[in-house]
Order: C-alpha cells, then structure tokens, then sequence
C-alpha cells in the first residue's frame, strides 16, 4: 500500500453506525439508543470507536477502559447481544453494521456504558481470594514447592481477570442475582486448588450455601463469553463433585475429617 | 445545609436496572439448545410413569396387562414414544458432551484427556443397551 493509501480522509474511507446505549438519569430516566457513524478501518476494535465517539462527536458517553489490550477487563460491553472485551472485538467483524453496543447485561446500570459493579466485589471479596494460610511456613523453612503439575490444576483459573462477561451471559443470575456466580467460583476454585492454601472448609461454606454452586444449572455460556479461557463452568461442575463427595464423607464417616 | 445533586444522591446513583425478560432464552441458539436440553428430560419422565403404569398393570393381573400392551401398540403411544425417544436421546447426548467438565481425572501426574473420558461414557452406554437389549429379547 502506498503513503496516500493509508492516509485517507474520514470522507473517503468506509464507516459503520454504532447504535449505543445512552442513560442519563439527570436527563431521562429512560435509557435510549443514540446512532454514530465512526470510520470502519480494519485495525480498528469498537473500544477505538468509542474513543472516536467521546473525542469527536459526543463528549458526554461514559464508558469504562484503561489497557485497551485484553488485561485489566474494565471494557466488557455486550455488542450486538454478545458480551465482548470491545478491545478485542474488530469492527470489520461486524460489518457492514450497525453494531448495538449496550452495557453488560444483567447489571444495574448508572450511566450509558457504565454498569455498578458493587455486589459483583462484595461476593468476590465473600469466597477469600486469596492464600488462607494463617500457620504457615517460618522464613527457615524456606520456599513453597510446587511441581508443574500441581500449577497446571488451578493455573487457568488465575487468568480471570474480573471482567465480568461471564455474568453478563449467565441467565442465573439476570434471574437469581444472589447467585454467587461463575468467575467468583473460578476464583475460589483457583485458591482451594493452591497447595498452599488451607481455606477450601471456610469457602464451602459460602460456595455450597443455597446462592452458590448448586444455583448453576450448566447453561455453559460462562465459558464460552470469557477472553481468558478461564472455564468457569468446568470450575463449577467440578465443585459440586467435590461439594457432593465431601458431603457424602460427612455422613458416612462423620468421625473422619 | 444540603446540597442538591439533580436527581442524584452522593454516591448514590440512580441505577436502571431492568427486569430479566421471560423470553431472555429465544435470544440466543446456545439459550434455546440449553432451554432445550433441560425441557427434554420431560420425556426422561414419561418413561418412568409409562414404567410405573404397565408395574402397576402387572399387579392388576393379566387382563390389566393385556389392555395395558394394547394400548402401548396404540398409534398414539407409537407416536409419543417416537417423540419421547428423539428428546431422550438428545438429553443424553447433550449431558454425556458436559461429561468431560464435570470428570478431571488423573492417572498419575497426567490428566486423563476429554476424549477418552467421552468415549468411555458413551461405551459405557452403548455397553448397558446392549445388555438391556439382550435381556429383554432372550428372557
């Protein structure tokens, strides 16, 4: 391609509408949809349509994004009825449009794109993400071991990057939203798997309580919406073998711990 | 003193949250195979009380049982069972496909990969017909 190619003008290159989702409660406390034609370039994911939006045309769309590269998880929007990350979601795979772009499902919203997000924190924050290790290993003892093997067991569950697509598609909770939900679980799972970790009684607890695990019907969409290939599903569906299995102990050998 | 934020309180905002839609699975073909998959164990149902009915036909003496097998040779039954079976098989095939999620097992270090554990759930099926099958036409 020569220099002149690759320079043209807004006028001459090829574009494509995004209808986007507009909430105003000081406004309207009716949410609508308002039409933008941004340039259609093939490097171009809608984040950089949003951008373009906000600089050129309308400086009043809020939107969450920092990264722009598929790691802090803050730009997960649903376009066209999918919840996507819009930083990896190309334009010209939606074209020839129009894109609906449209705040993640199942969340309150508070303003255009913006979704709160506070109940998703509070049951992060409820399952301990982190190493419940309260007698751990004095500094002489020296360093945790752990094979590759072992990693391999919870590594893909480190990958969630609290981006909140899975809940966005998990009809659960749109319709139960005491649902503990998928990346939560994830996440416990990742730490209980942690040889280092003691915390799996304190978590099951929480996770087999009648809003954890056993909400799940393995609807499965979870999983196929998340950018990291967590699976959260699996995560679930496993739990609940191991919720049922510790069950079962309990019962038969009330005595064994 | 208080200070008006609009319609808004201090961090407080005013939040649009509307109701889940009933029809949120028609949306979707991944909703509709799941509504699907759930609805179809409905048929599962039917072959335990078509079970139940003709046990309960045995007990009533041969009569009962004979006007009980009349009825299962019905057109009508025919074509329930038709349908029953085609949603049955779906529900099995959809649920041995999520087997392998459920099932992480190890043999040593190495996981035990999807595929096996997929075809020795659908081995173990066709192994249970095969002697279901056996039974029911040589006894």
């Amino acid at each position: 391609m020569t220099e002149t190619d690759t320079h043209t003008t807004i006028e001459e290159v090829a574009t494509i509408e995004l209808e986007v989702f507009r909430y105003q409660p000081e406004k309207a406390s009716a949410p609508s949809f308002d039409t933008f034609t941004v340039p259609l370039y093939d490097e171009w994911v809608i984040l950089d349509a949003l951008n373009h939006i906000k600089d050129e045309l309308d400086g009043s769309l809020s939107y969450r994004w920092s990264c722009r590269m598929g790691v802090c998880g803050s730009c997960g929007m649903m376009a066209n009825g999918d919840a996507v990350l819009t930083c990896a979601a190309f334009l010209k795979d939606y074209a020839p449009g129009p894109i609906r772009i449209e705040p993640l499902a199942n969340f309150p919203v508070a303003r255009d794109l913006i979704i709160g997000m506070d109940d998703f924190m509070e049951k992060l924050n409820r399952v301990k993400p982190w190493v419940v290790n309260e007698n751990g290993k004095s500094l002489e003892e020296g360093e945790y071991l752990q094979t590759p093997a072992e990693l391999d067991d919870f590594k893909q569950y480190t990958m969630c990057i609290n981006c909140m697509l899975c809940y966005s598609a998990c009809p659960i909770y749109g319709m139960e939203p005491e649902f503990v939900g998928p990346a939560v679980i994830a996440l416990a799972q990742r730490y209980n798997l942690d040889l280092r970790d003691h915390g799996n009684e304190e978590r099951m607890d929480i996770l087999s309580a009648d809003d954890g695990i056993w909400q799940c019907t393995f609807v499965g969409e979870c999983s196929e919406v998340c950018p990291k290939h967590v699976d959260p599903a699996g995560a679930i569906q496993r739990y609940k073998v191991e919720a049922t299995n510790s069950w079962w102990k309990s019962k038969l050998m009330p005595w064994g711990k | 003193m208080t200070v008006s934020y609009g319609r808004y309180k201090k961090y407080h905002p005013w939040l649009y949250q509307p109701r889940h839609p009933i029809l949120w699975w028609i949306k979707k073909w991944a909703y509709v195979r799941f509504i699907l998959r759930e609805t179809t164990s409905l048929a599962v149902m039917f072959y335990a009380v078509v079970l139940v009915l003709y046990v309960n036909a045995v007990s009533k003496g041969p009569e009962a049982f004979a006007a009980f097998s009349e009825w299962l040779a019905s057109p009508l039954s025919i074509s329930l069972h038709s349908v029953a079976f085609l949603f049955a098989v779906f529900h099995s095939y959809t649920w041995f496909n999520l087997a392998p999620k459920a099932m992480v097992v190890r043999v040593g270090t190495k996981k035990v990969p999807e595929s096996v554990i997929l075809g020795a759930n659908y081995a173990m099926w066709a192994g249970v017909s095969i002697v279901l099958f056996w039974i029911l036409t040589t006894i």
